[in-house]
């Protein structure tokens, strides 16, 4: 397994030289060389995960390390789903580094082992890690394709298309897959936060109990709302609702792991170092 | 030894006026190679011609003869005196015409490089002369050649990649705001060539309602059945904003005719639909500040202008690869050509070292004074000495690392032994 947890990092940062290549030689065998890369990654990825919980037999979510870890793992998955629907071919710029970036914090993180508590084997605290943290992944790639549109969009208000006019795809097809990547992570973060509620009633009686997670949470599920509120009712698209997802996004980083690192709560076992 | 042999004039050599008196249309090409083919200097011939080049390509072996003898056919064939063309005729041969051959039917030699045509019609002439059987061997060779290096200079660098025209890439830039442009509402203000171009390359791309607004209703009517579209009364302009999505202004007035609040105004009936303006009216049409309005966007003539010079930097760059490419064929082809001389020289030499031996041995010993066995010795001794003797020749002659001119080596050869007679 040791050499399996070396090798996946190693296989994404691979991943993410051949996008870069990709980005400045515009050779498309270079994208694909970057995404068999990346789907090798997942699959050992997939592997360390599947391994972890047959394992443990609980979600590998028990420290800060397994739940980088996951987020990670999540967000390739997400990233592959969103390639292979929208074929997005320079979206592994952001999502490949990212998830690179990632899995190197992963590494160099201390392995301790998790107290096995009872609580990690609920149906619900499952549901509701896996859930939470596809929503998160979906989010992040909006985030990533909001900045993608933001540089399409100046490319052409300015009219400079040297660069990233070239290596972007069209402004529609950016904003619809953002909006796809946002109705994906709200949907998911809302069926989180109820498997959140449920697993809190069944644990500690009650479904709300003013956790700063569980506030934060809040905020980010309206922040998300009022989004896709906006667009729905008057078509709010394109620079606004990129922008938006990348606010959004900041906001979710800072539920994540601020909330954890800076403020108290229950969740703080999950980012135990 | 036959030689390639190109004759030709093209727009960068011949004005309008001459080119015209010479152009062939196709059928007076089929005419033409037949005739030419005819002539006894010729051996092989193709023969193309567009709105700006015509080329001869042929091979002979008697330069001089074929060079004059063609122009001579195309001065009676067009009638026209042969000092009005002949100083913008350039002649190239062999390595020289292989590599016009190449870079014109690659789009390096085009006005507009990179344009994708004249292969084409480089093909078209080549099937013509193969029916005709006026190419042969070396042609069939060089032009399989030719379209394969055209084949790869357009895959392997971009040299057709960009817009290089208006109307073009007011295309290519909607498409990178609306991805597909499949149904969307277009509305043409005004007439123009330029702006009636962008609208036939925009019903190219399958979109969908055409509106066209005129001052004078009846034009626009005329033009409306012209793409198919629906004509609109100017002052409607403002109303179908909230509808339309490209639009396509080319009038001849000297306000503008859409402003920021027209635009700004219907943002939220529009639902923030983007929505695209191509001003190519000189005086603008649209107002500037337009561009800055959320989603919506403004190019006038010069942002245009401005994209095609980019792109137009870019296929002249991309050019440069596309001759590294040609150059590398031309040595490809020259080898295979070369290659074509080593045999029959190889077996020429031959051929007279055994005339030489037998004469030799018929003078020395007359058939009657030698046994059987004896001539069998001997011609068996004279055979090994012309093998010792040819094979360090051949070997050099047939080797590939030959560093010096190929050619060269075979015609010292063949002038040392006395080959040609």
């Amino acid at each position: 397994m040791e050499s399996v947890n070396s090798v996946t990092p190693f296989l994404y940062m691979l991943s993410a030289a051949g996008y870069f290549t990709y980005l400045f030689l515009q050779k498309s065998y270079l994208q694909r060389i970057g995404y068999v890369l990346f789907f090798a990654g997942f699959v050992c990825h997939t592997a360390i995960i599947v391994f972890g919980f047959v394992e443990s037999g609980h979600v590998p979510a028990g420290n800060l390390r397994e739940t980088l870890c996951m987020a990670a793992w999540a967000m390739a998955g997400v990233f592959l789903m969103i390639q292979y629907r929208f074929n997005i071919k320079i979206l592994g710029i952001y999502a490949a580094p990212f998830i690179a970036l990632m899995m190197l914090i992963v590494v160099q993180l201390p392995d301790a082992p998790a107290q096995t508590k009872t609580i990690f084997k609920s149906f619900w605290l499952v549901s509701h890690v896996v859930i939470i943290f596809i929503g998160e992944a979906a989010f992040a790639l909006a985030c990533g394709i909001g900045i993608l549109y933001l540089l399409q969009e100046n490319a052409i208000k300015t009219k400079r298309h040297r660069f990233f006019f070239r290596r972007l795809p069209s402004l529609d097809l950016l904003d619809s897959a953002g909006y796809v990547c946002i109705i994906i992570g709200f949907t998911m973060l809302t069926l989180g936060l109820i498997t959140g509620f449920v697993y809190a009633k069944s644990i500690w009686g009650r479904f709300w109990s003013w956790d700063p997670k569980e506030v934060w949470s809040g905020i980010t599920w309206l922040f998300y709302a009022a989004l896709l509120h906006e667009r729905l009712a008057v078509g709010w698209r394109g620079r606004r609702s990129a922008i938006m997802a990348i606010i959004g996004f900041g906001v979710l980083i800072f539920t994540f792991l601020g909330v954890n690192l800076l403020l108290e709560g229950h969740h703080k076992d999950f980012t135990k170092l | 030894m036959s030689e390639i042999v190109l004759l030709g004039i093209n727009h960068n050599t011949a004005p309008v006026e001459i080119r015209e008196c010479i152009a062939f249309s196709p059928e007076e090409s089929t005419l033409a190679m037949q005739a030419l083919h005819r002539k006894a200097a010729i051996d092989e011939i193709i023969l193309f011609s567009t709105c700006n080049r015509v080329e001869v390509l042929l091979v002979t072996k008697n330069k001089p003869h074929a060079i004059s003898e063609t122009k001579q056919f195309i001065a009676e064939f067009n009638k026209i005196p042969i000092e009005q063309f002949e100083d913008a005729l350039y002649i190239h041969v062999n390595e020289e015409a292989v590599r016009h051959i190449f870079r014109v039917a690659s789009s390096l030699d085009s006005m507009v490089i990179g344009e994708p045509q004249i292969l084409g019609q480089v093909k078209e002439a080549y099937r013509t002369a193969t029916m005709l059987k006026t190419s042969g061997l070396i042609l069939n060779r060089l032009l399989h050649r030719t379209f394969f290096v055209a084949k790869r200079i357009r895959s392997e660098t971009g040299i057709g990649d960009r817009a290089v025209s208006i109307s073009y890439a007011a295309v290519e830039l909607a498409k990178k705001i609306f991805g597909i442009l499949e149904d969307k509402k277009v509305l043409l203000i005004g007439a123009g060539e330029m702006a009636e171009l962008a609208v036939e390359h925009l019903i190219r791309n399958k979109v969908g309602d055409i509106l066209v607004a005129n001052r004078t209703f009846e034009n626009g009517i005329e033009l409306a059945k012209q793409f198919s579209g629906k004509a609109i009364r100017f002052e409607e302009i403002g109303d179908c904003l909230d509808s339309v999505d490209i639009i396509i202004s080319s009038t001849g007035a000297t306000d503008f005719i859409i402003t920021r609040n027209d635009v700004k105004k219907v943002i939220r009936s529009r639902r923030n639909r983007p929505i695209f303006f191509i001003d190519i009216a000189v005086p603008r049409d649209i107002d500037p500040e337009v561009n800055w309005l959320t989603n919506s966007y403004v190019y006038d003539i010069d942002d245009l202008k401005g994209v095609i010079d980019e792109n137009i930097e870019d296929r002249q760059r991309e050019a440069r690869k596309g001759e590294r490419i040609v150059d590398e064929a031309v040595i490809h082809f020259r080898d295979w050509y070369d290659g074509l001389d080593v045999v029959p020289t190889i077996i020429a030499l031959r051929e007279k070292l055994e005339d030489i031996a037998t004469a030799e041995i018929n003078r020395s010993f007359p058939s009657d004074k030698l046994s059987g066995q004896q001539a069998d010795a001997i011609q068996k001794m004279t055979q090994s000495i012309i093998n010792k003797i040819l094979h360090d020749p051949t070997v050099f002659l047939k080797k590939n690392g030959i560093h010096d001119d190929k050619s060269l080596c075979i015609d010292i050869v063949r002038k040392l032994f006395k080959l040609d007679k």
